[in-house]
């Protein structure tokens, strides 16, 4: 009997790859044969992380918009029939909306380990800007999924937001009406949100996944040494041309991710049980009153992963001018591959000048974030939002001469491990 | 199949226990279906009627002070026609007479009523004699079928006794709800969970004693 079953599932299997030859090469060049170098650290499990979210964000996407109705005058009553009536419903919107927020915290701390270990250097610039794309697409697609609850931080979130436009000079009064189909925040506007919220841009998101992570494996994995592994010794357990510190990603990665993943769940499952608003940081108490064209909330702010450029913002005494700043610091981003330097990757085997500045960044973009998230009403905090802004872009605008100034340390011919 | 190399190194290294890791994997994989499957619970239940459709679905209740002698009441209940019928002395005397034309005289599809219908009122289908409640829905593929009430002949049947001709497929019941043969309904008309709250005040969609 058992024969019967493995000779059948062997002539299923020799079936399909008789008419999909390409599949197990694939696989292989993907999975098996992924030769991931062998001293990879917490950090980087993030990138498997984001997709896991990426995962939960479609599957429990996909469930809400069974329920949910894109229209000015429902969309607030069928969030609350969701949370009230639909059976598991307020699980199933809990684990979406905190899965927006993880998103972020995963996506950060990925491109934080990204800066920290130089892997936007060459030969993996692409995979660099592949991943600010996902980043500036992944915020545009949060922000329209705010707006879609119709509450009142939705409704003036995407008021102040759309408002943006209108500083481009010219033609941005019509650009505002153009992107609201309406004078203000409507029908028109929250239906398109949705349609581009729910179809458009979560194709984009993917398409761009599959490009970050095709350019990636094109290239091969950098490493917390700042290794080529590819142009190491050759020759490991699995193949004789297989770089001689590198596993394969299937299945000792996998493994190793799988493990993390369950706790990642753990944190995941603990928040959407206990603490879904995470005190107003995940879901603002002011989207629990539904949309109010007149009357603005006394305090209005974005969610907070993007209240540091929501700082630099405000604090840019004119308007056209915040806008530049905000828009300009995300795209600075995309040009650290070319603001960089230094001959080695890691922070590992820089000086102590590069290691002091990039700790300061990742203070200053943190306090950044504080100050965009409170009322911004203190004129101290504002001048200290301005230094924090200016250190911003000096860290990037100075970066070519502070990387190739630094000192440098030796880097080893082979991975170092660490046990 | 292309792990081969890690279960079992061709070339050298440390030995690879591999009953010891084909253990882990198998109850690796087997706890990870578990969880699989009951998260996947919330999703499929999702499809559920929320609690609005289930109070949407409530029970109704109707006053049949005001029905006469062969007239028809219809309400709704989970959008559902819901039939009731008083039924006149003739058509009374002519239900039994039907039972050797019937595919299921005696309600004995357990699906079809309550049990206490079944029990009290096989023929008759209903707790008072003359007063019939039914789910007016044609137990082929869902259309309602017209009341063809008086006892005189008709196109589709020469000893008409009175009944339920439905339009889309031909079946036809009688004034009990209970289905002819040769039509393609394979079995009696529903007849709902219902009580008397009082003499004229019907309750549908609960069974007697449940409220």
């Amino acid at each position: 009997m058992a024969n019967v079953i493995e000779r059948t599932a062997n002539n299923v299997w020799d079936w399909f790859t008789a008419r999909a030859p390409g599949f197990m090469p694939f696989y292989r060049k993907h999975m098996t044969e992924y030769y991931a170098p062998k001293n990879f650290n917490i950090w980087y499990i993030f990138g498997v992380l984001s997709i896991v979210v990426l995962v939960n964000q479609i599957v429990t996407g996909i469930f809400l918009t069974m329920h949910y109705k894109p229209s000015a005058a429902e969309a607030f009553a069928s969030v609350e029939y969701i949370m009230r009536d639909v059976e598991w419903g307020w699980l199933i919107r809990y684990m979406h909306s905190t899965g927006a927020s993880l998103f972020f915290i995963v996506v950060y701390i990925h491109m934080f380990r990204g800066l920290m270990y130089g892997s936007y250097q060459k030969p993996r610039e692409l995979v660099w800007i592949l991943g600010m794309l996902i980043y500036l697409v992944l915020m545009a697609e949060a922000f329209l999924g705010y707006v879609l609850p119709w509450g009142q931080m939705s409704f003036w979130g995407a008021k102040v937001i759309i408002s943006l436009f209108g500083a481009i000079p010219v033609i941005g009064n019509g650009l505002t009406e153009w992107i609201m189909g309406d004078y203000l925040p409507g029908d028109a506007t929250l239906n398109r949100f949705f349609a581009l919220h729910v179809i458009a841009l979560p194709l984009v998101l993917l398409l761009l996944v599959v490009l970050h992570l095709g350019a990636l494996h094109e290239v091969g994995s950098n490493n917390p040494d700042g290794v080529e592994i590819k142009k190491g010794p050759k020759g490991n357990r699995w193949s004789k041309n297989a770089p001689a510190d590198g596993i394969p990603f299937h299945p000792y990665y996998t493994v190793k991710d799988g493990f993390y993943v369950c706790f990642f769940l753990i944190i995941g499952a603990f928040i959407v049980f206990f603490a879904p608003a995470f005190g107003g940081w995940f879901l603002e108490h002011d989207n629990f009153v539904e949309a109010n064209r007149l009357v603005t909330p006394a305090h209005i702010k974005p969610v907070w992963y993007y209240t540091p450029y929501y700082a630099m913002l405000r604090v840019v005494p004119n308007k056209l001018g915040g806008v530049m700043v905000m828009f300009g610091a995300i795209a600075i981003l995309f040009l650290v591959p070319w603001l960089d330097r230094a001959k080695v990757k890691s922070y590992r085997y820089r000086g102590l000048l590069s290691k002091v500045l990039l700790g300061i960044f990742a203070v200053c973009f943190i306090w950044l974030g504080k100050i965009g998230a409170g009322p911004g009403t203190d004129p101290v905090e504002t001048i200290i939002g301005r230094f924090l802004t200016a250190f911003y872009f000096l860290f990037f605008l100075t970066m070519p001469l502070w990387t190739a100034f630094d000192k440098t340390k030796p880097v080893p011919e082979r991975v170092t491990m660490h046990e | 199949m292309a792990n081969e190399a890690v279960i079992d190194p061709a070339q050298g290294g440390e030995p690879d226990h591999l009953g010891r890791r084909r253990f882990l994997t198998a109850t690796t994989v087997a706890v990870g279906a578990v969880g699989a499957g009951i998260a996947a619970v919330p999703f499929i239940k999702s499809w559920n009627p929320s609690a609005r459709a289930q109070l949407a679905g409530a029970p109704v209740t109707v006053d049949i002070t005001a029905l006469q002698e062969g007239q028809r009441l219809i309400v709704e209940w989970r959008g559902q026609p819901i039939w009731i019928v008083k039924r006149s002395k003739a058509i009374l005397e002519a239900l039994p007479t039907l039972d050797p034309e019937l595919r299921d005289p005696m309600s004995e599809n357990a699906d079809q009523q309550p049990a206490y219908i079944q029990k009290d009122s096989p023929e008759l289908r209903s707790f008072k004699p003359e007063v019939s409640v039914l789910v007016g829905l044609c137990t082929h593929l869902g259309c309602s079928p017209e009341m063809v009430a008086e006892i005189r002949p008709e196109p589709f049947d020469p000893n008409w006794k009175g009944g339920y001709f439905c339009p889309c497929h031909k079946s036809r019941f009688d004034m009990a709800g209970r289905v002819f043969q040769g039509v393609p309904a394979p079995s009696n008309l529903v007849v709902p969970p219902h009580y008397y709250a009082d003499d004229n005040t019907i309750v549908v969609g609960v069974d007697p004693g449940a409220a």
